[in-house]
């Protein structure tokens, strides 16, 4: 049987001033299947999608659309050959209807009232056949993002596309709506649909796609059958040396306890308590992994430590009580408790994004006897200093003038973590250590905070990757409405026990 | 406070509402749509200007006014470019047409006309006069209803019908018709129009141009029905005046027809400081009583009256992300 591919690029070239994004790529997808795409971050496969759904326009190449030599100039285009996008960040109207959003662009004729009224007709049909369930009359803004998502999918089916481009669907996601999202997915493979899933996930491509391309630094390295490969073999692709999966670690030491947390409460500006009287302890030599969905507390845990929020309770370091609302709650009173920081959100509360790499690694440091010059800050030996730190976290390029904006996200988490790391605290709080970050990065933070927690220091590590927790923690404690709902030793539990302590189902053990 | 004086106030409160109305609504599509035009005013007064001069010049008042609203237009188009085309910053763009206008108008009706930069005073066809409508005579001896027909609804330039009934066709083309829908949709989150493959650009400058053109109409109407001939800096703030109450409107079309109804009471109280004192009794400095609008503009711009939630992608150029 021969049938012509969904999608067939040829030769598909790039380039944005000096930075070739994609060279000379050729992919052919088959109709009615799951094809993924994978690479790191900055591989190009952004840039290969938004050409194909005409934000860009490719410098060389061709691209057929079901055997069609196609030109995609604008979305236009895209649509009319019959593509959908649903993109990382969701292009929605917040303060419309999900059915507004939907006809947006698509309307049927110059009149609202009809538009809208077919479209409801239209949407629950779609809904039914494929398991897409939303609320045709909410807003966008009160809905939750797995709906905003589904709405997204509608989208594009409302415009009939019969080639559907999923980009990092899941990064927003709870487990469960990825799960329910892969469930729509194979539901709209077995219509016919074409799907062209991009991710940085190994496990998602190896669960849901018939074949995967592998794209590294602009370049198609790979398209194999996805049956036929394993993750171990994709890493290597991606990254294009072999890459550890697993965290190679021996057990905890433990020694004295570091940190203590006593009956901690936190009110946000609304009032509303979104720590409830939380006990923690960690000890030297021990990475304590706080597993739970986003939005549980992790956050407040993390900012009333890390000494920018305010709360009430009894914490202690290494046995020093800490100011949790007066004068010496703030970041430059609990470094000197011997506590480092790498917050959740790097480019709002890590680094300064305009800012050169060595001012960002003076940051909080900028007291330091080494970096000033009498009363001035001595920004030679900053830089020198900093240049030391690139090396050794083999942050690329190595150049303490490039302004952190124009670093990938595993090297500007790698600032921040040399920068707080090599103070040598005493406890690290970590958060989302790599959240954005490419794979080769994730292997090098997770070896560095081993190294930490075998040097006898003591790690909080707050995640929403359950496989980070799993990998790194000695101990798990689940957070879930701003209470612990029980820690566990990674050996005695596994990911269903895990899942349900993070639902809030479960009692303390 | 007898009722006819109660209708002459507000009959006066109806005229001074127009110009404020117009221009109020001009910002609301343009704002609506993500532009903020802070350039209002500057639009009032080159079309205040344009259309009284054109007026003397021709006898006609229509030409008058297609000449007010082709200067207006002109105006926008330069904002349209420099911060839709070039994403320039719109608030430099708007600052820049206000000082153009206020500076050319004085300029070129001084080279024009030599009368120390006004206008002619505007006579006959010149001018927008006050139509009298179908019944307005037979009925005026009706109780109550006969003065306020008479009085209030009859009796106003065709431009202050024009002004008024843009209040419903705003409101029908934003929340009844797709182009409205898109309108609305751009102002919140270009991205997604982008995506769903229509044109930023187009929509972002089809409502500058709706703004310049009832700008136009604003400003004629201030030179050439409510006044008789343009004056240095006619506008007199109005157009920032018209920016409050959009914003004390929530950039709604209703709301904004009370915003400046309730602008135009006070500019009309000032002409009667006689009425307030009969009501509460102690005599008001006619100077506070001007000051009253702008008194208003301001508590309402410190952000006194409510929470208004501007449109989310409103003052931001839109740029393909990558």
């Amino acid at each position: 049987m021969t049938t012509a591919p969904a999608i067939e690029l040829k030769g598909i070239s790039k380039a944005f001033g000096p930075v070739q994004a994609n060279k000379d790529i050729s992919i052919r997808v088959m109709p009615g299947t799951i094809h993924g795409i994978i690479g790191e971050n900055g591989a190009g496969k952004s840039t290969l999608m938004s050409i194909l759904y005409g934000f860009y326009k490719a410098d060389k190449g061709e691209i057929f659309i079901k055997g069609y030599k196609t030109q995609i100039p604008d979305s236009q285009a895209a649509i009319a050959a019959g593509i959908g996008m649903v993109f990382q960040h969701f292009k929605l109207v917040e303060n419309f209807t999900v059915l507004e959003n939907i006809i947006l662009g698509a309307e049927d004729g110059r009149w609202l009232k009809p538009s809208i009224a077919k479209a409801r007709r239209t949407l629950l049909e779609l809904s039914e056949d494929y398991g897409l369930s939303v609320e045709p009359d909410a807003l966008i803004q009160d809905i939750g993002v797995g709906m905003q998502q589904r709405v997204e999918i509608l989208k594009a089916l409302y415009r009939q596309a019969d080639i559907l481009i999923l980009d990092e669907p899941t990064g927003v996601l709870t487990p469960a709506e990825a799960d329910q999202l892969f469930r729509i997915l194979d539901r709209l493979r077995a219509e016919g649909k074409t799907i062209i899933l991009i991710t940085h996930k190994l496990r998602e491509i190896m669960d849901t796609t018939d074949t995967v391309s592998v794209m590294r630094r602009g370049e198609m390295t790979a398209t194999v059958k996805t049956a036929e490969t394993s993750p171990a073999e994709l890493a290597e692709l991606m990254v294009g040396r072999k890459v550890l999966l697993r965290v190679d670690k021996t057990p905890a030491q433990p020694k004295d306890v570091v940190l203590d947390i006593k009956d901690l409460h936190v009110r946000d500006e609304k009032g509303v308590e979104r720590l409830k009287g939380i006990n923690l302890t960690v000890r030297a030599g021990e990475v304590l992994g706080i597993a739970g969905v986003a939005g549980n507390g992790q956050s407040e845990l993390l900012e009333v430590l890390g000494g920018y929020a305010e709360g009430t309770g009894n914490i202690t370091v290494n046995g020093q009580p800490l100011d949790l609302t007066g004068k010496y709650s703030d970041g430059q009173s609990r470094r000197a408790h011997g506590i480092a920081h790498v917050p959740e959100d790097r480019q709002r509360e890590g680094l300064i994004m305009e800012f050169a790499a060595w001012e960002n690694v003076a940051f909080g440091y900028h007291h330091d006897e080494a970096y000033r010059s009498g009363a001035l800050m001595d920004n030679t030996a900053i830089r020198e200093d900093t240049e030391g730190k690139m090396e050794r976290f083999d942050v690329r390029p190595p150049d303490p003038k490039l302004a952190a904006k124009n670093f990938s996200g595993g090297n500007q988490q790698k600032i921040v973590l040399a920068r707080e790391i090599e103070r040598n605290p005493d406890l690290l709080l970590i958060g989302q250590p790599t959240r954005g970050v490419d794979i080769g990065a994730i292997e090098f933070i997770h070896q560095q905070i081993i190294a930490l927690r075998d040097k006898g220091k003591a790690v909080l590590l707050v995640s929403v990757e359950l496989d980070e927790i799993m990998a790194l923690s000695d101990r798990i404690a689940v957070m879930f409405d701003g209470h612990i709902m029980g820690e566990r030793l990674p050996s005695q539990t596994d990911e269903k026990e895990l899942g349900l302590l993070m639902a809030g189902i479960g009692a303390q053990k | 406070m007898d009722f006819l004086t109660l209708i002459q106030l507000l009959d006066s409160a109806v005229r001074l509402a127009t110009p404020l109305l117009l221009a109020c609504l001009a910002g609301l599509y343009s704002e609506r749509a993500g532009i903020f035009d802070i350039g209002l005013e500057g639009k009032m007064l080159a079309a205040a200007f344009f259309s009284a001069a054109i007026a003397a010049l021709t006898g006609s008042v229509w030409i008058g006014l297609l000449a007010g609203i082709a200067a207006s237009l002109a105006l926008s188009a330069i904002h349209g470019v420099a911060s839709i085309t070039f994403r320039g910053n719109q608030l430099i763009s708007g600052v820049a047409i206000n000082f153009l206008a206020a500076g050319l108008t004085v300029l070129i009706a001084q080279s024009w006309f030599k009368q120390g930069g006004r206008t002619p005073s505007l006579i006959g066809n010149a001018r927008f006069e006050p139509i009298t409508l179908p019944f307005a005579e037979a009925l005026q001896n009706v109780p109550v209803l006969g003065p306020i027909y008479y009085e209030l609804i009859s009796g106003h330039s065709i431009l202050v019908y024009i002004a008024f009934a843009a209040v419903p066709f705003t409101w029908w083309l934003l929340f009844r018709t797709r182009f409205g829908l898109r309108l609305r949709a751009v102002g919140e989150n270009p991205a997604a129009v982008d995506t769903a493959g229509v044109s930023v650009v187009g929509l972002r400058f089809a409502a500058v141009g709706i703004c310049g053109i009832l700008c136009g109409i604003a400003g004629a109407y201030l030179s050439t029905a409510l006044q008789a001939g343009f004056v240095k800096d006619m506008a007199a703030g109005r157009g920032f005046i018209a920016l409050a109450a959009l914003i004390f409107a929530k950039w709604r079309p209703w709301y904004a027809l009370y915003a400046c109804l309730l602008f135009g009471l006070f500019g009309a109280l000032e002409t009667r400081p006689d009425v307030i004192e009969n009501l509460i009794g102690v005599k008001v400095q006619i100077q506070l009583l001007a000051a009253l609008p702008y008194l208003m503009t301001v508590i309402i711009l410190a952000g006194f009256v409510g929470k208004a939630i501007p449109p989310r992608a409103g003052g931001e150029p839109y740029v393909k992300e990558r």
